[in-house]
C-alpha cells in the first residue's frame, strides 16, 4: 500500500516535469522578488549597520532563503481539494481504499519535490550570482535545515488542507483562500521577519503556527537561532505538525457527514 | 447469502437558501437559512448475490444518492445498510476493496497519464499482486478489445474508449460487488451493446452482483432480471421486468396492410363492439390499438373478414412508454396500486 502513497509522489513529480514550462517564468518571478526585497531593505538599512538583530547581510540572506523555501513548500493543495468537492470529483476518490487526505499530502509532496529540484536549486544558485548572500558552510546546518524545510512543507500543506475542506462547509470558499495566502506569507515572514513586528503581534505569533513555516527554518539557516536553541525551536515544529492533525481529522469527520456531491 | 442489504434508508440534505436581492444577502451574511431536501426516503430493499438489479427513476428521483450511500460515499441519515457483509459508510477503507464501481459521468483514471500507467497505480491502491493483475488485465483487455489503447493519456481517448477503460479500472481487483451509475451515457449502440454483453458473460461467470442505474431501458432489458423502480425518494416498483410490463402495459398495437385503399371508417364499422381505436397511417395502411381486455384474436378475426391484408404487426407497448407513463402519472397513485397487487 506505502508503494501506491509513493507512486502519488512520482506520477505528481512526472506531471508537473510535463508542465516544466510553466515554472521557468516562476524562476523570474521569484527573482525578481528577491530583488525587490533587497532593494528595499537596502534603503530601509540605509548607514545603519542592524536592525532588530539583523545585520544587512543576514537580512539578504534570511530574504533569498525565505523566498527560495516558499517555492519548496508552496502549494496548491487547498484549491486542489476545495474544487474537487465543488465539482463533485471527491466522490470518485472516496471508492478507494485509501485515505483521500494522505493522497493529497502525497500529491504535494510531488510537488514539492519537483519545484525544489527545477525552481529552488536553480533559482538559488541564480540568486546568489546576483546578490551578496551568504550561505552557512556547516554540513549540520544544511541538514536541520532541509529536515526543518520539510517540516515547514508538511505544515503548510496542513494549513492548506483545513482551508481546502473548508469548502465541505461554505460554497465558495475562494475568499478564505485568498486570505489564508496572504495570511501565510505575511505572519510567516517571508515578507517581514516576525522579529519585525511589534512587540504585540509577535507576541500572538509566538502562538500562531504560520513562524514554523519560514521565519523558524529561516533564523535557523542564517544562523541568528543560537545552537543550544535550535532543539527547542524544531520541536516548536513538531509540535504543530501534530497539534494540526486534529482539526483536520475533525473537519474530515465533520465534513464526511456533510458531503453533499454536486451533480447528482 | 445477500450483498445488498438496505432497510429504511434516508438521506437529507440541507441546502442553503439564497435570499433575493441585496438585503436578502445582507440577512444571508448573517443568518443562513436551509432547506432540508430529503432524497431519499425511507427505502428498503436486498439484494442476493449474484443478481442483477436494475434501479431506475427520473431525473432526482434518488437513484444517485442511494448509490453514493451503498459504496460508503455519503453517510445516510438514517437506517441501515449492510453491502457484502460491511457497513460502507464506517469501514471505508476496507470495504471498497471489494466492491468496483463507475460513475458514467465522472472519470476515475487519471487524466494525464498513460492509461496503463493508471491500472498499475490502481493495481498498487488495491492490493493486487502483480500475477494477479497481469491475469486480469489480460483477459479484460482481451475482452474489451483494449489492446492499443493502453499506452494512450486517457484525455486522448473518445468515450467510449474511455468508458471500458473505465469498467477495466473498476474490475482489476476482482470486486464481487459492481455498481454501475448509467455506465452508457453518451454511448453509440455498438459500444453500448459491447458492454452489456461483457457485464452479462461477467456476472454468468463469476456470478458478480451488478447494481446499475441508468435512463437507458434497453440495458436494463439486456441485463436485468430484476428492477427496482425510484419515485420522489421511494421505491414505488420492485420486482421482475416482465411483470412490470405486463402491469402498466395497458395494451398492444396492431399494424396492417390492406392489399387496396381502405377507408378509416369502414375498419370501425367492423370492430363497432370492441372497445378498440383506429388510427390511419396512410391509404393502404392503418393501426389498432387495443387494450388488454379486448382479446387479439377476436379483433384479428373482424378484420380479417372484412378486408383484404396483405401483412400484419403486432407491437408490444415498448418499456420506454411504460416507464414514461408511470414517470408521469405520479408517485401517489402508483404506490397505491402497487401496494394493492
Amino acid at each position: 500500500m506505502m508503494s501506491a502513497y509513493i507512486d502519488f509522489i512520482r506520477i505528481r513529480f512526472l506531471m508537473m516535469l510535463a508542465y516544466r514550462v510553466n515554472y521557468y517564468s516562476g524562476i523570474i518571478i521569484y527573482a525578481i522578488n528577491i530583488g525587490a526585497y533587497y532593494f528595499l531593505w537596502q534603503a530601509i538599512y540605509g548607514d545603519k549597520e542592524t536592525l532588530a538583530g539583523f545585520t544587512v547581510n543576514q537580512m539578504t540572506t534570511y530574504v533569498a532563503v525565505s523566498w527560495m523555501a516558499r517555492a519548496f513548500y508552496f502549494n496548491n493543495l487547498d484549491r486542489e481539494i476545495a474544487n474537487e468537492i465543488r465539482d463533485g470529483s471527491v466522490a470518485v476518490q472516496l471508492i478507494r481504499p485509501y485515505s483521500y487526505l494522505l493522497v493529497k499530502m502525497m500529491q504535494g509532496f510531488g510537488e514539492g519535490l519537483f519545484r525544489m529540484l527545477l525552481f529552488m536549486v536553480p533559482g538559488m544558485i541564480i540568486v546568489c550570482l546576483i546578490f551578496p548572500v551568504t550561505l552557512p558552510t556547516e554540513p549540520m546546518t544544511w541538514l536541520i535545515y532541509l529536515v526543518m524545510l520539510f517540516f515547514s512543507f508538511l505544515i503548510n500543506s496542513q494549513i492548506n488542507i483545513l482551508t481546502g475542506l473548508f469548502a465541505f462547509f461554505v460554497e465558495n470558499n475562494e475568499g478564505m483562500m485568498r486570505m489564508k495566502r496572504v495570511m501565510v506569507d505575511l505572519f510567516s515572514g517571508v515578507v517581514v521577519p516576525i522579529a519585525f513586528f511589534p512587540g504585540w503581534l509577535s507576541a500572538i505569533m509566538q502562538w500562531l503556527p504560520f513562524q514554523a513555516i519560514t521565519y523558524l527554518p529561516s533564523s535557523v539557516f542564517t544562523g541568528r537561532t543560537p545552537d543550544s536553541e535550535i532543539g527547542q525551536v524544531f520541536g516548536l515544529q513538531v509540535i504543530w505538525f501534530i497539534g494540526l492533525l486534529v482539526p483536520i481529522w475533525w473537519t474530515w469527520r465533520a465534513a464526511r457527514r456533510r458531503l453533499f456531491v454536486q451533480g447528482g | 447469502m445477500l450483498a445488498i442489504d438496505v432497510k429504511d434508508l434516508r438521506k437529507q440534505f440541507n441546502v442553503q437558501k439564497n435570499r433575493e436581492g441585496l438585503s436578502g444577502a445582507l440577512k444571508d451574511l448573517f443568518k443562513r437559512e436551509y432547506n432540508e431536501v430529503t432524497a431519499v426516503k425511507d427505502i428498503s430493499f436486498q439484494i442476493p448475490e449474484g443478481e442483477i438489479c436494475g434501479y431506475i427513476g427520473e431525473n432526482g428521483a434518488g437513484k444517485s444518492t442511494t448509490i453514493k450511500m451503498l459504496t460508503g460515499i455519503l453517510v445516510p441519515t438514517s437506517g441501515h445498510i449492510k453491502v457484502n457483509g460491511f457497513i460502507p459508510y464506517k469501514d471505508r477503507e476496507k470495504f471498497v476493496g471489494g466492491i468496483g464501481v463507475v460513475f458514467g459521468q465522472r472519470s476515475q483514471l487519471w487524466w494525464d497519464i498513460g492509461v496503463i500507467e493508471s491500472f498499475q497505480l490502481l493495481r498498487k491502491v488495491y492490493r493486487v499482486s502483480e500475477q494477479d493483475f497481469r491475469k486480469r488485465l489480460n483477459e479484460l483487455v482481451e475482452r474489451l478489445q483494449l489492446g492499443d489503447l493502453l499506452n494512450r493519456p486517457v484525455r486522448k481517448l473518445s468515450l467510449g474508449q474511455r468508458m471500458r477503460c473505465e469498467l477495466v479500472a473498476s474490475l482489476l481487483h476482482n470486486p464481487s460487488i459492481l455498481f454501475l451509475d448509467e455506465p452508457t451515457i453518451g454511448l453509440d449502440i455498438v459500444v453500448k451493446t459491447e458492454i452489456r454483453d461483457f457485464l452479462m458473460q461477467m456476472n454468468k461467470e463469476q456470478g458478480t452482483t451488478i447494481l446499475l442505474t441508468t435512463h437507458d431501458l434497453q440495458d436494463i432489458e439486456a441485463l436485468c432480471s430484476r428492477v427496482i423502480m425510484l419515485d420522489d425518494g421511494r421505491i414505488i416498483y420492485d420486482g421482475g421486468l416482465d411483470e412490470l410490463k405486463n402491469r402498466w402495459s395497458k395494451g398492444r398495437e396492431i399494424q396492417f396492410q390492406f392489399a387496396r385503399h381502405t377507408p378509416i371508417e369502414k375498419l370501425k364499422q367492423l370492430t363497432e363492439s370492441l372497445d378498440v381505436t383506429w388510427t390511419p397511417e396512410n391509404d393502404v395502411t392503418a393501426k389498432m390499438w387495443l387494450p388488454h381486455a379486448v382479446n387479439v384474436s377476436d379483433a384479428l378475426a373482424r378484420v380479417v373478414g372484412g378486408v383484404e391484408i396483405r401483412d400484419i404487426k403486432i407491437f408490444e407497448t415498448n418499456t420506454d412508454d411504460i416507464v414514461r407513463g408511470i414517470y408521469q402519472s405520479g408517485s401517489a397513485a402508483v404506490s397505491k396500486e402497487t401496494s394493492q397487487s
